[in-house]
């Protein structure tokens, strides 16, 4: 695209798809923005007129708002946490010459296929019933007490979950970042007399350091806006009512939609500081 | 010190093998340089003492210690790799510093090498950029400085020219002999140039599919070579060979006469051809002579610039005392 004429050109070529992303995102974001200002009561009188910025304060004001928005933090942060490291293992070991290697590596990618409501349940009732849960055998096995999963430890619970899914995810990407180390890089540090754990963290580390940077943006952007683990397995109970979780019972359970799209601007607002935030700790990973 | 004998080495690769048992010994302070075509296992056999592979049988020992169980951090090896295998996240002091930081030697000492070898090296003002803002001779630089502060018993270098322009090639060619020189540290350098092997080397080992051929100073090499491949391999543009009657004339299945040992003449001289291509470097003309009834084309040097056209008679003239001579094996008689 060097000259005027081709830059142009290219112009007009990516206008329709350009005007077709901004409609897409400016006009729910406007909806938003328009019905968060009104009350707006779907079976209680419909549209009853501007109200300002009273979505806003009730919704802040609400009790339920500043833990929702930690336990939104405590899930997005357990699950990067979990897995990231996972993750660099798990890269690391499939990274090894084994036999049977692609059979294990389309093993370790499925769990990201599953889609998050059947994988849920799945882990709700097969693994984390109080009663039947294999986890609950494993706890009686060894004589000690099962844990009520989803009542005693409704976050664990749902941030084990949610990085099951997502630990594929980040282990592919990291998987594909260690495969393009230099492999004389690595002999290099081993005759610099670097031990395998100085040379993983002098040398291989740094090296992932810029997929990891992409793993956590791209999870952080999906896991704000998790739903359905919460949706069929707590329900919002015990203390795992997200941001989002929230959003969704004022609009529908409350029927409240002027304060739901509060909370969406809300939540728009948490998602740009938190984005900002990484951007700023590790988007110099990206610069060079 | 730095002296290192390898012993019945032995290397495959699954069924392949690689290195058959092969004896050599390198001498401390030596520049020894393996040369031979690609994939002949000069790089192999090079990983071999480094440690970075292990033998399938044999010994190698370095300064009269068996380091065939060590591992490479403990062989007192430096190595230089074609790719540099710099750390790309690290600044350049940073990269130099890292097998000083990995032995844990003191910050000041470490310092002090630091400083040392960027001086020796011209590296002073790039101490703190990344090896990825710095040119590949830089980068060369810097992958040496990272081997020598460790003050190894010896280098190992595998070809680590083949990434550099042609004129960088010579600088960096006489800047490797010069440390050399100045360090007097044992030296085994990988290349398949033999230019580079012929310049530099003390002692050369010319290899073929993992087997030794000869070992020998470059000019011992020039000048006797043990059979037709040493010959060929070494000296540049190759030597002619020419079999049939005029070397069973003189008692020989194959005669090698190396360009330079001809003399050539527009009007008389024992062969006479026609002259195809002509190369003129300016110094000295190789001209390539066709039709000479010797089988192949064979190519004479001549002094200087040299007044032949293509498609001119040209007669040529061997010197008698310069014509090697070998037998049907291959073997020089
Ligand atoms: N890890 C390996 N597994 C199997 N075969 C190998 C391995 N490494 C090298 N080889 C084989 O060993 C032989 C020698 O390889 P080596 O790299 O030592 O050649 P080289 O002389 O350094 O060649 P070049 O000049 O091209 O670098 C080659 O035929 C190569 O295919
Ligand atoms: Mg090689």
């Amino acid at each position: 695209m060097a000259t005027q004429h081709s830059r142009t050109a290219a112009r007009i070529m990516m206008a329709p798809a350009v005007t077709l992303l901004l409609g897409w995102m400016l006009v729910p974001l406007i909806m938003t923005l328009y019905f968060s200002f009104k009350k707006y009561l779907p079976l209680r009188g419909g549209d009853l007129g501007w109200v300002g910025f009273d979505n806003y304060v009730r919704f802040v004001s609400s009790s339920a708002f500043w833990p929702s928005v930690t336990a939104t933090l405590i899930i997005v942060g357990g699950v990067l946490l979990i897995t990231i490291c996972f993750g660099v293992l798990l890269a690391i070991l499939l990274d090894q010459p084994m036999w049977g290697q692609g059979i294990v590596r389309i093993l370790i990618i499925a769990p990201f296929f599953v889609m998050p409501t059947v994988s849920s349940l799945v882990w709700k009732n097969m693994f984390m019933d109080p009663n039947y849960g294999l986890l609950s055998y494993l706890w009686e096995f060894f004589g000690a007490e099962p844990i009520q999963w989803m009542s005693q430890a409704a976050l664990p619970s749902i941030i084990i979950i949610v990085s099951w899914q997502w630990l594929p995810f980040a282990t592919l990407i990291l998987l594909t970042a260690i495969q393009s180390l230099d492999s004389e890089q690595l002999e290099a540090s081993e005759m610099d007399g670097a031990s395998t754990l100085r040379r993983f963290w002098h040398i291989i580390l740094p090296h992932l350091s810029r997929a990891i940077t992409v793993v956590l943006l791209i999870q952080t952007i999906f896991l704000l806006s998790i739903f359905a683990e919460i949706f069929v397995t707590t329900g919002g109970a015990f203390g795992s009512k997200t941001l989002s979780y929230l959003i969704f019972q004022r609009v529908l359970e409350s029927q409240n939609v002027g304060l739901g799209s509060a909370g969406g601007v809300y939540a728009i607002i948490l998602a740009n500081i938190v984005a900002i935030f990484l951007m700023r700790i590790v988007g110099k990973n990206l610069d060079n | 010190m730095g002296q290192i004998i390898l012993n019945q080495v032995r290397k495959t690769f699954g069924d392949v093998e690689v290195i058959p048992p092969l004896d050599l010994t390198i001498n401390d302070g030596e520049f020894c340089v393996f040369v031979g075509p690609s994939g002949c296992g000069k790089s192999t056999l090079l990983r071999l003492i480094a440690g970075l592979e292990d033998v399938t049988s044999g010994d190698i020992s370095i300064d009269g210690q068996s380091a065939t169980e060590l591992p490479p951090a403990k062989r007192g090896l430096a190595m230089v790799f074609q790719s540099y295998a710099l750390y790309p996240h690290m600044s350049v002091r940073k990269n130099i510093a890292f097998p000083l930081r990995m032995a844990g030697l003191p910050k000041d000492e470490i310092e002090k090498r630091v400083t040392n070898a960027a001086s020796v090296l011209n590296l002073t003002d790039y101490l703190d950029r990344r090896p990825g803002q710095l040119s590949g001779g830089q980068r060369q630089r810097v992958a040496i400085g990272r081997a020598i502060v460790r003050e190894p018993a010896a280098f190992l270098f595998d070809e680590p020219l083949s990434n550099l322009d042609a004129a960088l090639r010579v600088g960096m060619r006489l800047e490797i002999s010069e440390l050399h020189k100045r360090l007097s540290t044992t030296m085994i350098y990988v290349t398949h140039d033999q230019v580079e092997a012929m310049t530099m080397a003390d002692k050369i080992v010319v290899l073929r599919a993992g087997n030794i051929e000869q070992v020998g100073s470059p000019l011992e090499l020039y000048k006797a070579p043990r059979n037709t491949f040493v010959a060929g391999f070494i000296g540049s543009p190759k030597m002619n060979f020419i079999q049939g009657e005029q070397a069973s004339a003189l008692g020989a299945d194959t005669i090698g006469i190396r360009p330079e040992h001809i003399d050539v003449s527009d009007t008389q001289g024992q062969w006479s051809g026609r002259v195809g291509v002509s190369e003129h470097l300016g110094s000295d003309t190789f001209i390539h002579v066709h039709d000479t009834g010797l089988g192949d084309t064979i190519t004479v040097r001549a002094a200087g610039e040299v007044d032949f056209k293509h498609g001119d008679t040209i007669h040529l003239t061997p010197r008698a005392d310069q014509i090697h001579k070998f037998d049907a094996q291959g073997l020089r008689i």
